[in-house]
């Protein structure tokens, strides 16, 4: 019981560190503001009037798709952040220290959750501004948070075994973007699946983001949910049970170079 | 079982692929002492830290830190040691004081004791009035004085001190080194590695000298400097036929026959005082022009060069490469 509790403690503890870190770092701070905004308008202005989709207003389309992937970048300051600590010295001392060994991690992945919620708000606003509209209740919505918080924090742990890999925080960020960033794109999220080559079309219906963005437009555009927010799930809680374990036992044995 | 002995490691083995960073090395500090790790790049000065501080498993061996096992009982250790490593490993974006906070949370101290510890330690450490700014504001040497008062938190029996003073400037430098008399007056038992002889000299009771991932020689910083030798007087002549006249006149002034090669004149000295002038004077009257006069002291390669029969740093500096690329 007791090192359950030093474990809660610990990771409160650094999700604190994490937080007051991020007004001050101006960087940090424009990429959970300013970018998502620039990508709902891009994309909703620059592609909106050249991508078909049938049954759905772009903007309504969009609205799913883009705060999906912002959600799974969410975790990219994990990934800066730990391979940081790494080049610093810092995961040394905290590894001298009596604390929990998860709770590095924990602290980092469960302060995504917090940044994330507030980019998920600046988007769901802008999009609200530029025509968006639910249709759906406010359970089902509430829902969609939850759903896209979780998806969050499950690449957050992805994003922390990348910082750990990673022997610098610019190599951290080349692994997130080369193995991410086209994962995103090939699936429903910004096209519909139909329009794309017969290859990345069995990608796009396998990818576990198809998923996650079709279980999102059944549930706040009243789409058809199928499997999907089932399915949706347990992708996220698949992906934190594989990545969490292998991440924490990297740490156990991260030394710094 | 360990006794006294703060610090009992035997035998420890650590390599990293086909390096061997540590090739069984035995260490030893009683309780309330300071122990000197003295070494070149890549010795196996730091791998023996890791392993003592538990951030590295050994290969083979044992060791006991504060009476625990630092394998099987490292939990437990953790909370009674603190390490200071080579990089000032702080918070950049966070205050001098909220770093402080965070580490003794993290050592379990509570919210107000830590709040209390983190006030005290920035009182000592002379970073009273920086506590409130970001310390990547600070300058090295505050950055070092943040970072010794980290590991100083939780008041630790055993303190770890990875090359403390490596890349400050000669002021800081001192500071540190009272800082670290500070600590030791209050009884802290103490293993610190440098690079540095003066800082072996200065602060450690005993000093095992590391090459290779082996101790090659180990014991009280007279001992180590009577087996290299002390001080010398190094004279440059302006015209090498007067080595014997220069000889001659300064034969009984050190403790040892001056010696002459290539026009410069070394004197044994085992007492500083006054030999400079003395050796002037003396030149003068026997009428031999001198260019420069210094007083050297041994240094690490010194050491080195009278323990092993090589040069420290060629060997580090290549051992640290490799090190470095398989860590």
């Amino acid at each position: 019981m007791t090192a359950l509790r030093y474990a809660a403690s610990d990771t409160a503890v650094l999700v604190q560190r994490n937080l007051l870190r991020i007004p001050r770092a101006p960087d940090l701070l424009i990429s959970f503001t300013v970018q998502p905004i620039m990508f709902v308008l891009l994309f909703a202005y620059v592609f909106g009037g050249a991508i078909d989709t049938p049954g759905f207003d772009y903007v309504d389309f969009l609205m799913p798709g883009i705060i999906a992937q912002t959600m799974s970048f969410g975790g990219f300051v994990t990934a800066l952040s730990l391979a940081d600590d790494m080049k610093k010295g810092l995961i040394d001392r905290f590894r001298s220290l009596p604390m929990a060994r998860s709770a590095v991690l924990a602290g980092r992945t469960l302060a995504d959750v917090v940044t994330n919620m507030l980019s998920l708000a600046i988007m769901v606003t802008v999009g609200l501004i530029i025509g968006f509209s639910f249709d759906a209740s406010a359970i089902e919505i509430a829902a969609g948070v939850g759903l896209m918080l979780l998806f969050g924090f499950a690449f957050s742990w992805i994003f922390a075994l990348f910082g750990l890999i990673a022997s610098s925080p610019e190599s951290a960020q080349a692994l997130g973007f080369v193995i991410i960033f086209p994962i995103t794109f090939i699936s429903s999220a910004f096209v519909p699946v139909e329009s794309m080559p017969d290859g990345l079309q069995w990608f796009a219906e396998a990818n576990p983001f198809s998923v996650v963005v079709d279980a999102m437009r059944a549930l706040w555009l009243d789409a058809p949910a199928g499997n999907s927010i089932w399915g949706a799930i347990a992708w996220s809680a698949g992906i934190t049970a594989v990545a969490a374990p292998l991440a924490v036992s990297r740490y156990r044995r991260a030394v710094t170079a | 079982m360990t006794g006294s002995l703060a610090i009992e490691a035997s035998g420890l083995r650590k390599s990293y692929g086909d390096v061997v960073a540590l090739d069984g090395i035995d260490l030893c500090a009683p309780q309330g002492t300071v122990l000197g790790l003295l070494g070149p790049n890549g010795a196996g000065k730091t791998t023996a830290v890791r392993i003592l501080t538990t951030l590295l498993p050994p290969d083979g061996g044992s060791a006991h830190v504060a009476g625990l096992d630092v394998v099987r009982e490292a939990a437990r250790l953790r909370a009674h040691i603190g390490l200071a490593g080579q990089y000032a490993a702080v918070d950049e974006s966070l205050t001098g004081k909220e770093n402080l906070e965070m580490v003794g949370r993290l050592y379990h101290l509570g919210r107000a004791r830590s709040r209390a510890r983190a006030q005290d330690l920035l009182a000592r450490f002379d970073l009273l009035e920086a506590g409130d700014r970001l310390a990547r504001t600070y300058s090295g040497g505050m950055r070092r004085r943040l970072d010794l008062a980290a590991a100083l938190v939780a008041e630790p029996e055993v303190l770890f001190l990875d090359e403390p003073t490596t890349g400050l400037d000669p002021r800081s430098r001192l500071g540190m080194w009272a800082t670290i008399e500070d600590c030791v007056a209050a009884g802290t038992t103490v293993l610190l590695t440098t690079q540095y002889l003066d800082e072996a000299d200065r602060l450690a009771d005993r000093i095992a000298v590391i090459d290779r991932g082996r101790a090659i020689a180990e014991g009280t910083p007279d001992e180590l400097k009577d087996r290299v030798g002390g001080e010398w007087l190094e004279i440059a002549l302006e015209d090498r036929s007067d080595a014997d006249t220069a000889i001659a006149a300064l034969a009984d002034l050190g403790d040892g026959r001056p010696t002459c090669e290539e026009g410069l004149l070394r004197v044994p000295v085992a007492r500083r005082r006054g030999v400079i002038a003395e050796s002037v004077r003396r030149l003068d009257e026997a009428q031999v022009a001198i260019d420069d006069v210094t007083v050297r002291r041994p240094t690490l390669d010194d050491v080195f060069m009278v323990l092993t029969g090589h040069a420290a740093e060629e060997e580090g500096t290549e051992e640290r490469g490799r090190e470095e690329a398989l860590a």
